[in-house]
C-alpha cells in the first residue's frame, strides 16, 4: 500500500472507531441522568404493568 | 372518567429491557445491506481516501442530528410515526403514514434480497455458481425475464428457488415481531447483532491477507483531494449517512417509543451512529481486500473491475471472488451468512414499525397486527419478487421508494416540525432534559438548515434526471406503473390510513418534561392527584 492510502486508512479509522469508542466510554461513564425535570413518573397503564401507586 | 377507564384497559407499552438492549437493536437496524454493499463503492467513486473528509462532516452535521430528530418524537410523543407525528400537531398524522407505507413497501422487497443471500449462503458450499457467475445469477438463479428480446415486464412465472428461502424469511419474521420489542426483537438483535459482527471480522481478517489486497485497499484510500471540490462528491457523503442510518422514515421513531421515560437518548445515539460508520469502515476493508485479491488474480487493475456496488457485488463479484480464494465455501459462507443478518434485523425493525402504525390506530392487539400484516406483505412480497421478473421490480421500487420517498419524508418532516411547528426548541429541551450529553444550539441549523437544503436539493435533482432520463434504460410505460406508481401508492395509502377514527384517542396524552419548563411543577402535582 501507498503511504498516502496508509496515512488516509488510519486517520479515517482513527476518527470512526475512535468516535465510537469516545462514546461508548463517555456512555458507561454516565449511563443515565441523576436529576430528570419533575414528574415523568413511567405511567402505569403505558409503561410498568408491576407499579400501581392507587391501592 | 369513562375516558380513563378505556384507557385503562389498553395493555402497557411494551419496553426494551434497558439500554444495551435498545442499543443494540437500534444499531442491528442501522446496519443493513447498504452498510456492505454501497459504501465501499460510493466511497471509491467518490474521492477515495478524501471521501472520509465529506462522509465524517456528514456524520455529524446531518446523520446524528436527525437521528436525534427521531428519538425526541417517539420519545416524546410515545408511539409509532402516525401517533407521535399526530401528537406533535394533528395535521402531521398523514405525514406518519407515508412513512409507514414507505416501510411497507421497503419491506417487500428487502426480504428477497435477505431470501437471496440464504440461497447463496447454501450454494457456497459446493460453489453452485461456477464460473460465470454473473449468468448464474440472472439466468440459472432469478431466471430473469429477457425483457431486450421480447420477454415480460411483469410474470406470475414463479421461480422456487426464491420462492422457498422467501417463505422462510417471511415465517422468521412473523416469528420475531409476533414475540414483541424484548422477547422478539430485542432477543433477535442480542443473538444476530454479535454474530454479525465477529463473522464479519474473520472475513476482513481472511481477506486483508490475500495476494492484491494491497491494492484493493490503495483504491479504497488514496486520497484525491480535488474531488473535495466537486458538489456532487458532498452530496454523495450525504446520502450514504442519510441511507446508511436509516433515518427519517419511522425506524428510530418506533423504537425509541419503546424506551421508558426516563432514558438517556443522546448519548446512546452517538454509539449508534459511529457503531454503524464503524462498521461501514470494516465492510469497506473487506470488501476492497477481496476486490484487490479478484483484480490480481484476472491480473487486471482495481479499476478495471466491473460491478462494485449494490446486489451485483454480493451476488457476482463476490461469488467470483469466493470461486477463487483458498477455503472460498467457508468465506462464502461468512460473507452470506453476514448478509443475510444484517439484513434481517434491519427488516424486523422496517415492519415494527408498520405494526406499530396500525396496532396504534385500529386498537389491534400485537398478535393481531402482527398476523395480518405478515399475511398480506409476505403475499405481495412472494407475488412481486418471486418471479422472474422480480429483480426489475425490486430495482424500480427500491429506487423511487428510497431515493424520492425518504428523502421526500426527511425534507418535510425538517420543514414542517423545525419551520412551520417551531418545535426545535421542545424537541430539543427534551433530548437534553433526559439525556447526559446535552444538544446545543447548533443542532437547530443542522436539522432546520443542513439537512433540509442538501435533502431537497438530492430530491429535486434525481427527479428531474428521473424525468428526463428515465433509469436504467427501463421501458417507459413499467416506469410509470412500478416507479411513479409506487410513490402514487405511498401517497394515496398515506391519505386513506389517516382518515378512519381512532380507537383509542391518541390526544388524551401529557407529553412529559412538561414544555415550556416553568409550568411542569404545577402540572405534574395536577396529574398525581387526578390519579
Amino acid at each position: 500500500m501507498s503511504t498516502d492510502a496508509i496515512v488516509m486508512m488510519i486517520v479515517a479509522l482513527l476518527i470512526v472507531w475512535g468516535g465510537m469508542i469516545a462514546s461508548i466510554l463517555a456512555l458507561r461513564a454516565r449511563p443515565e441522568r441523576t436529576d430528570f425535570p419533575p414528574g415523568g413518573e413511567d405511567d402505569h397503564r403505558e409503561d410498568d404493568p408491576i407499579v400501581q401507586h392507587d391501592t | 372518567m369513562t375516558a380513563t377507564s378505556t384507557h385503562d384497559t389498553q395493555p402497557p407499552r411494551e419496553q426494551f429491557t434497558g439500554q444495551v438492549g435498545f442499543i443494540l437493536s437500534a444499531i442491528g437496524s442501522a446496519i443493513g445491506l447498504g452498510n456492505i454493499w454501497r459504501f465501499p463503492g460510493v466511497a471509491y467513486e467518490n474521492g477515495g481516501g478524501a471521501f472520509m473528509v465529506p462522509y465524517v462532516i456528514a456524520l455529524l452535521t446531518a446523520g446524528i442530528p436527525i437521528l436525534f430528530l427521531d428519538y425526541a418524537l417517539g420519545h416524546r410523543f410515545r408511539g409509532g410515526p402516525p401517533t407521535a407525528l399526530r401528537r406533535a400537531k394533528s395535521w402531521l398524522e398523514t405525514l406518519g403514514w407515508f412513512q409507514v407505507m414507505i416501510c411497507f413497501v421497503i419491506a417487500i422487497y428487502y426480504a428477497a434480497i435477505i431470501a437471496w443471500a440464504l440461497s447463496f449462503f447454501v450454494y457456497s458450499f459446493d460453489l453452485r455458481w461456477g464460473d460465470d457467475t454473473a449468468g448464474f445469477f440472472t439466468g440459472e438463479y432469478l431466471q430473469l425475464s429477457d425483457t431486450a428480446n421480447g420477454g415480460p415486464w411483469f410474470s406470475l412465472d414463479f421461480v422456487p428457488a426464491v420462492l422457498i428461502p422467501l417463505l422462510l424469511v417471511w415465517v422468521a419474521t412473523i416469528a420475531v415481531l409476533a414475540g414483541g420489542i424484548a422477547k422478539g426483537i430485542e432477543k433477535a438483535n442480542v443473538i444476530f447483532l454479535p454474530l454479525l459482527v465477529v463473522a464479519f471480522a474473520v472475513l476482513v481478517v481472511r481477506a486483508v491477507f490475500l495476494d492484491g489486497a494491497g491494492d484493493g485497499l490503495n483504491a479504497l484510500f488514496t486520497p484525491d483531494w480535488g474531488a473535495l471540490g466537486d458538489p456532487n462528491v458532498w452530496i454523495a457523503a450525504y446520502g450514504q449517512i442519510f441511507f446508511s442510518l436509516s433515518v427519517a422514515f419511522g425506524i428510530m421513531i418506533t423504537y425509541s417509543s419503546y424506551r421508558k421515560r426516563k432514558a438517556n437518548l443522546t448519548s446512546p445515539g452517538l454509539v449508534v451512529a459511529f457503531s454503524n460508520s464503524g462498521f461501514e469502515m470494516l465492510a469497506g476493508i473487506g470488501v476492497f481486500a477481496a476486490l484487490g485479491f479478484l483484480a490480481h488474480e484476472q491480473g487486471i487493475a482495481v479499476g478495471e473491475l466491473e460491478g462494485i456496488t449494490g446486489p451485483i457485488l454480493s451476488f457476482v463479484t463476490f461469488p467470483a471472488v469466493v470461486s477463487q480464494m483458498p477455503a472460498g465455501p467457508l468465506f462464502g459462507a461468512l460473507f452470506f451468512g453476514a448478509l443475510a443478518m444484517a439484513g434481517f434485523t434491519s427488516l424486523i425493525s422496517i415492519l415494527q414499525v408498520v405494526s406499530a402504525g396500525i396496532q396504534e390506530k385500529f386498537g389491534l392487539t400485537r398478535r393481531q397486527a402482527v398476523t395480518g400484516l405478515g399475511v398480506v406483505a409476505g403475499v405481495v412480497s412472494v407475488v412481486g419478487f418471486s418471479t422472474t421478473t422480480g429483480l426489475i421490480a425490486l430495482d424500480t421500487i427500491d429506487n423511487w421508494s428510497n431515493n424520492i420517498g425518504i428523502v421526500a419524508s426527511a425534507v418535510l418532516m425538517c420543514i414542517f416540525l423545525i419551520w412551520v411547528l417551531r418545535m426545535g426548541p421542545e424537541l430539543r429541551y427534551h433530548l437534553t432534559g433526559v439525556s447526559t450529553f446535552p444538544v446545543g444550539r447548533w443542532w437547530y441549523i443542522c436539522v432546520g438548515a443542513i439537512v433540509p437544503a442538501v435533502l431537497a436539493y438530492m430530491l429535486v435533482s434525481r427527479i428531474v434526471d428521473l424525468v428526463q432520463n428515465g433509469y436504467e434504460g427501463y421501458d417507459e410505460t413499467y416506469l410509470l406503473y412500478a416507479g411513479w406508481g409506487t410513490l402514487v401508492v405511498l401517497v394515496v395509502g398515506a391519505v386513506l390510513l389517516t382518515l378512519p377514527r381512532w380507537r383509542v384517542d391518541p390526544d388524551r396524552f401529557d407529553a412529559w418534561p412538561t414544555y415550556p419548563p416553568v409550568a411542569s411543577a404545577a402540572a405534574t402535582s395536577g396529574k398525581e392527584t387526578d390519579r
